[in-house]
């Protein structure tokens, strides 16, 4: 291109009368909020872009008090040092503040010492591990959605109340199924149950559950607990139907989503307990949110780790509110510090409250999987059947062993 | 006979009983049905176009598409999608070989890998970005429901037919290519294309076929396995890495080596998901170490 004197005398014209407006417009802060999670492998649906749909959603109708608020999102594939590198050039190229979402619990537990480190605001909505706020705990981290723990005494205690008191683990081999398979079994064990065996199986990359479940079989358990999340659970119980488990022994999916339910099919799925702390069915409020997101992501209604990423962001931009945007840039710690001491309030979750260690108290809803005669049609999936308060549904603040947590 | 069965002895630490070996012997056999399908079409690619194929876990599930959709868009069960599937797989094979695939004859291997990598990642993120990566349902067919008590074990009567099925194609496959005069014709294109062509045969439109056929069985291991797995973006990914070390364990490009080594692999796999389940996913690799070291040309790869 030749850039003749004349283009060259305008642009520069231009340029000096744009400046006094970007001037104005650099006076205003930049809250950033990088959405790091599966985009691409097996947990895309339970996260993926609807989590980052989600989290516009809040920024939408937070609306604008005086600071600008982005958006960005990245894949970390379910790789630890992917995720790693990608958030030190987040906190140190691209100037984010806020880390959200972060399922894989490998990956969650990898990128907390960087964001200690670094001293920003780290929302975990899709990682599962209780040891995030247990002995890996952070000051800048908050815990928003669920967890092994709750899960376990959701799901699992339902299973031990019903008379499933022998158990055969089947474990995705990695950082949250041990820890799911490990918190499940001391519950169990507090009820007077047994662990007659578990299959440990790589992460990622099995499709094939069949060895293991014959061995299920075979062991005489009452109770298969499966340690798994998103397409593996689907797999290993569409696979579990097909051996006949189903009839002989109890399916107990700790961890699953609406989402998986709707992969699985109802005539499958029909009857299956699971624990969700989120449903887009409970009330009106969570109608209306619904409403609101669904036109924006109709393939992938929801779930309460979508969910969760709205209340964190939400909640998160009151506090910057709150405390100023300047202040909340500049320090994480009281960032986090400032969001515990306000109560959460929102659509999905209703009133909740984060605990010193970081974990939000959000309720834990038992539902169970619907007849195909009893849905009304696509995503009306659950009946609920238990609920628990936020105060019962998690693991003890004593029983945590978190480092900064003075007991 | 039943003594024989829960006699057991220790390995490892584990307690491992004939039953249990036996019954894990059989399941590898149906993992091995698949790496066969797979790796056959694999090795019929690669010994007459040298393309290494690596879009072929992409075609697997495409495969496993074309039955899904072919099920819910036009009402067309299992065993019609079973031929179809792999036909209209096929034909979209035969299209990328015409039109890209075919470009790259004259290059290095490693040009056809990397073009054919690309097409894979293409192809799994338009079917993942219109129908998301959990997957989708796709029911057993009513006549193979249920299963079977066959002495040691519960075999689903789907899983016996997926074993039956897959041996058979493979060994027709085999037998077109080793025993007929079609086969013939196509071994001795890839000997030697330009004197083949002189005796008057349209060697390019066989190649296209080849290619074409050697997607088609991709295709039917796909239709295969909609109803085990779910359908879904990703399935072909699990397999494909697997299915390399089959190829390279048999031979490159030997057709009874890859059968025979898919289902040796699949019962070796399912024995130590016995023993060590957590090993279960790198013993392939472990077995293809050894046979490199041992024989670098394969298993019944032929001598330079």
């Amino acid at each position: 291109m030749t850039v003749s004197r004349r283009t060259l005398l305008a642009s520069a014209t231009a340029a000096a009368g744009v400046a006094p407006f970007a001037r104005a417009r650099a006076q205003a802060p930049t809250i950033k909020i990088g959405v790091l999670n599966d985009q691409s492998g097996p947990y895309t649906n339970t996260g993926g872009l609807t989590s980052v749909i989600c989290a516009k959603q809040a920024v939408e109708e937070f609306g604008n008090k005086g600071f600008n608020v982005e958006v960005i999102a990245a894949d970390h594939q379910n790789k630890p040092d992917l995720a790693v590198s990608i958030v030190r050039q987040w906190f140190d190229r691209d100037g984010v503040d806020m880390l959200l979402d972060v399922p894989t619990s490998s990956v969650a537990l990898s990128v907390q010492s960087v964001v200690k480190e670094k001293n920003k605001v780290y929302l975990n909505s899709g990682a599962a591990s209780s040891a995030l706020t247990g002995e890996q705990c952070s000051p800048n981290f908050i815990h928003w959605t669920y967890d092994t723990f709750m899960l376990a005494k959701s799901t699992g205690g339902a299973m031990v109340k019903a008379g499933g008191d022998s158990w055969y683990f089947l474990t995705a081999d990695y950082a949250f199924g041990k820890q799911l398979q490990a918190d499940t079994t001391t519950l169990v064990k507090a009820a007077g149950g047994a662990v007659k065996g578990a299959s440990l199986y790589p992460f990622p990359g099995t499709t094939d559950f069949s060895s293991f479940l014959v061995q299920a079989q075979s062991s005489g358990a009452k109770v298969l607990g499966l340690c798994n999340a998103g397409g593996d659970t689907v797999n290993s119980i569409k696979q579990a139907h097909e051996f006949g488990l189903s009839s002989s022994m109890k399916i107990a999916a700790l961890l699953m989503f609406i989402t998986d339910v709707h992969a699985l099919g109802l005539e499958t799925a029909a009857g299956l307990n699971l624990t969700e702390s989120f449903y887009w069915d409970m009330n009106d409020r969570t109608r209306a949110f619904t409403n609101r997101v669904k036109a924006k992501t109709p393939n992938n209604w929801p779930n309460m780790v979508h969910a969760g990423c709205y209340s964190a962001t939400l909640h998160y931009l009151k506090a910057v509110h709150d405390m100023g945007a300047a202040e909340a840039k500049k320090d994480g710690i009281a960032t986090v510090n400032r969001m515990k001491a306000m109560p959460v309030e929102d659509d999905c979750f209703g009133s909740t409250k984060i605990r010193e260690d970081g974990r939000n108290l959000t309720p834990a809803f038992l539902f169970e999987v619907k007849k195909p005669s009893e849905s009304k049609g696509t995503w009306d999936y659950f009946k609920l059947i238990a609920s628990q308060t936020g105060g019962e549904a998690y693991r003890p603040l004593a029983d945590g062993h978190c480092p900064f947590i003075k007991v | 006979m039943q003594a024989i069965l829960s006699y057991s002895f220790s390995f490892f630490g584990t307690n491992v009983t004939i039953a249990a070996l036996l019954g894990q012997g059989t399941l590898g056999l149906i993992n091995g049905a698949f790496y066969a399908c797979l790796s056959l079409g694999l090795a019929v690619i690669f010994g007459m176009l040298n393309i290494i194929n690596f879009a072929h876990g992409a075609l697997f599930m495409m495969g496993a598409f074309a039955s899904w959709m072919l099920l819910n868009y036009l009402g067309i069960g299992y065993f019609p999608s079973l031929i179809l599937s792999p036909l209209l797989v096929g034909l979209f094979g035969i299209f990328l070989e015409k039109t890209i695939i075919s470009r790259l004859y004259k290059l290095d291997h490693l040009y056809g890998l990397l073009l054919t990598f690309g097409l894979a990642l293409v192809i799994q993120g338009l079917f993942r970005n219109y129908y998301g990566s959990s997957g989708l349902p796709y029911q057993i067919p009513h006549v193979l429901q249920g299963a079977t008590y066959i002495g040691f074990m519960y075999m689903p009567n789907y899983r016996g037919w997926v074993v039956l099925a897959a041996l058979f194609v493979c060994l027709a496959t085999w037998a077109i290519i080793e025993k007929t005069s079609l086969g013939a014709t196509l071994r001795a294109a890839t000997e030697n294309a330009p004197l083949v062509q002189a005796f008057g045969v349209n060697v390019p439109r066989l190649i296209t076929l080849t290619y074409g056929g050697g997607i088609a069985l991709a295709a039917f291991a796909g239709v295969l396995a909609a109803p085990i797995y779910s359908v879904n973006p990703n399935m072909g990914d699990n397999f494909i890495n697997i299915v390399f070390a089959v190829v390279v364990i048999g031979g490159m490009g030997s057709i009874m080596g890859s059968i025979v080594t898919g289902f040796a692999l699949g019962v070796i796999e399912g024995m130590t998901k016995v023993v060590y389940p957590q090993a279960s996913a790198t013993v392939v690799f472990v077995v293809m170490v050894i046979v490199l070291l041992t024989k670098p040309r394969g298993l019944f790869g032929k001598a330079a």
